[in-house]
């Protein structure tokens, strides 16, 4: 699975994007994020800003339950300041 | 019901400017009889920090972003009678005063092109993914999103 980060999340986390193989365990972006936080502190201290983050599976916008697979790409970052 | 025109629509994310005359006449048409353009520009002060700013960087997920706004520029056909849009909005880094967005709407009438161009950019603000760094000699800050740009998408519901 590819994973992107974008603004100050990108930034926090210390890498634009990483390739993982999602644990059988792991069905939905919620529990993807459990996942990410126990692997280190970095990611603690993003997901805990919850409100704050936005997510696309497959460019397309989605929620902490949406279901996701080992093919998906994903994305969490800040609402937008564009335009 | 009268099934609906095919229209041109332009989409383009560059790092490069963009000239408000040749896109309006790119929008010129036999059955246009109006064009709304809306320019959105670099303004070199964060009102909302009181700090003064001397570049802003802009950062988009690439495909994504053309996603967003292909969808909300066909809720917006949908919509209205218009009969060509044009969006063009700038990425990397940006000077006071430089030019960010272009979004630029035809239709026969009017009020449909004002409307149109309004629903565009009022969405774009909430849902295209584009992120802003401001820059000065003390710091960067990433510029933190707006509550008054989602109460504005509130009138289009």
């Amino acid at each position: 699975m590819v994973i992107k980060y974008f603004s100050w999340i990108k930034e926090h986390i210390g890498k634009s994007e990483e390739l993982i193989e999602l644990p059988d365990n792991v069905k939905n972006i919620s529990e993807l994020i459990n996942y990410l936080n126990n692997l280190n502190d970095d990611y603690k201290k993003v997901f805990i800003k919850k409100d704050l983050i936005k997510i696309a599976v497959n460019k397309t916008y989605c929620s902490f339950e949406t279901k996701i697979s080992n093919n998906d790409e994903i994305a969490f970052f800040p609402p937008v300041t564009g335009g | 019901m009268e099934k609906k025109p095919i229209i041109p629509v332009r989409i383009k994310i560059q790092n490069k400017d963009f000239d408000v005359s040749e896109e309006t006449n790119i929008l010129r048409g036999n059955q246009t009889g109006a064009i709304v353009n809306f320019v959105g520009v670099v303004r070199g002060f964060d009102e909302r920090n009181n700090n003064l700013i001397d570049s802003m960087t802009l950062e988009h997920y690439s495909g994504m972003t053309e996603l967003e706004i292909e969808k909300i520029v066909k809720q917006s056909y949908e919509r209205w009678s218009i009969t060509g849009v044009t969006v063009i909005h700038r990425v990397g880094k940006l000077l006071p005063s430089d030019q960010i967005v272009f979004v630029g709407v035809s239709a026969k009438h009017r009020q449909n092109a004002f409307d149109s161009c309004n629903f565009i950019m009022d969405w774009l603000k909430t849902k295209a993914p584009f992120w802003k760094v401001e820059e000065n000699n003390y710091r960067k800050k990433w510029v933190d999103y707006n509550l008054s740009d989602d109460e504005a998408t509130k009138k289009w519901v």
